[in-house]
């Protein structure tokens, strides 16, 4: 087939993409990496997380709500067509504090955000331990544990599933899906672009470059220069238990399984996805403070992915001045916002034009005019 | 079915297995005896409820586990029997407070 449009990159945004272009009769051809690629779709938590995001960035604030209330009506169409069970629950989630101290700071933060945003109910409220005890009638919580923030929004999925699902969406909606097919190149042919991969070469007349990490050295030759670094997150996950944990909370949540995942570190070690000890020493002393119970729990798997990361963390959505028809979307929270990339942004894409309110995504706000 | 080929005379120890007493030889593991006992398992699997019994005995496969002394997902077969050591097969996924 001859594509009307190549997405290059096939973890969760670069799905997400094509998955709704291809529901937009649009023939769509998503290149997806190698084994050997740095896949942070693989390595993903699971959060479809709204609060305590976007502090000085109203935009991505409202962003990502604007994709949180797309997400029922996105989950229930992806898996009527595709029979696959997203495990997608949003009950509101919790930040657990510790201490009285961390308790007040996530008060003013989530009030900062909240002011930032003007206007609205509040859909977030301070729990403390009392409420948040009635909350979690099976946890007996740590000394420390003050009370925690309850996000009404917030929720969580199976990040595997939801690239399965995205996948198979798009070769329902008659789309085609490549894995292994490393681009190499892209180059202006008339209106269209030129793709080299290895050993081949495919034309299309519309590209959208959402290949994570290696999203720069591409967008390069289409005149877009996104400046990203690797941000390396480490999770850890337990054998299966009881449900005993009815609510996702940041950095720790019970799966539909029944394990439980812990997460996550930060640290810039470069191109690494290896997991340190002190890692996991860190991660379980601080779960272990939480619900201390979990101390006599066998740990099963340790893993570590490499987040996308801006400068100011946010996503990058361009389209390209100097060659019209090439598209960059670029963001390491690519489950909250898969709904808005299935819908909103497929369908600006479709269109050819990227609406006003993604400007403040644009990469050139992190252009410095230059010194005199 | 196993069964042990000495008597450990004297020396031998109770322990519990889902309450019920059980001879026991003092440096044999808890999966040897699991494995002489009537019901030939110890668990029943998270996914499908199935029943499984000891199997490597040597700390590898983690067919093995069972709860000991209020304690869920030992590996029976890296533990020696004591004296009085209380032992419930555990059924399909393990609770936080055991």
């Amino acid at each position: 087939m001859r594509p009307d449009i190549v997405v290059i990159g096939g973890g969760t945004v670069g799905a997400a993409i094509a998955y709704g272009l291809a529901g937009k009769c649009n023939k769509v051809l998503l290149l997806d990496g190698d084994d050997g690629d740095f896949r942070a779709a693989r390595a993903n938590f699971g959060l479809v997380w709204l609060q305590g995001k976007g502090l000085g960035m109203p935009a991505y604030q409202a962003l990502t709500r604007a994709s949180i209330a797309l997400w029922r009506g996105f989950t229930e169409r992806l898996e009527a067509e595709t029979a696959i069970d997203l495990a997608y629950e949003q009950n509101g989630g919790l930040a657990f504090c510790l201490g009285e101290d961390a308790f007040e700071k996530r008060r003013l933060d989530l009030l900062r955000l909240h002011n930032q945003r003007g206007d609205g109910e509040p859909d977030w409220e301070m729990l403390d331990r009392p409420a948040l005890e009635r909350l979690l009638p099976k946890v007996t919580l740590g000394p420390d544990v003050a009370g925690a923030s309850f996000g009404r929004h917030d929720g969580h999925a199976n990040p595997l599933r939801l690239l399965a699902a995205m996948h198979a969406g798009v070769l329902r909606h008659g789309g085609a899906l490549r894995h292994r097919a490393r681009v190499r190149r892209i180059e202006p042919a008339g209106t269209d672009f030129k793709l080299t991969l290895d050993g081949e070469t495919l034309v299309a007349p519309r590209v959208v470059i959402a290949a994570g990490l290696g999203s720069p050295e591409l967008a390069r030759q289409v005149g877009l220069d996104v400046p990203l670094r690797p941000e390396r997150g480490q999770v850890l996950v337990t054998e299966r238990l009881e449900p005993f944990l009815p609510l996702p909370a940041s950095g720790l949540r019970q799966t539909g399984e029944g394990t439980v995942m812990i997460g996550a570190t930060k640290d810039d070690p470069g191109f690494d996805v290896s997991t340190t000890g002190e890692a996991a020493a860190r991660l379980s002393r601080k779960t272990v403070q939480i619900v201390p119970a979990l101390a006599r729990v066998g740990l099963v798997r340790q893993w570590a992915g490499l987040r996308i990361m801006t400068p100011d963390s946010y996503p990058i959505y361009a389209q390209s001045q100097s060659h019209p028809g090439a598209f960059v979307a670029l963001c390491h929270s690519g489950v909250t916002l898969a709904a808005f990339h299935a819908e909103d942004l497929a369908s600006a894409i479709a269109a050819g034009s990227l609406p006003g309110r993604l400007s403040p995504f644009h990469q050139s706000r992190f252009d410095v005019p230059q010194a005199a | 079915m196993f069964r042990k080929l000495h008597d450990p005379g004297p020396q031998a120890v109770t322990i519990f297995i889902d309450g019920r007493p059980v001879v026991a030889e003092p440096g044999e593991s808890v999966a040897a005896v699991l494995l002489r006992q009537q019901e030939g398992w110890n668990r029943t699997t998270p996914v499908s409820q199935s029943p499984r019994a000891p199997y490597c005995m040597m700390g590898v496969c983690f067919e093995c586990l069972v709860e000991i002394d209020g304690q869920g997902s030992v590996q029976s077969c890296l533990t020696p029997v004591a004296a009085g050591m209380r032992i419930a097969r555990q059924q399909g996924r393990r609770s936080l407070s055991a």
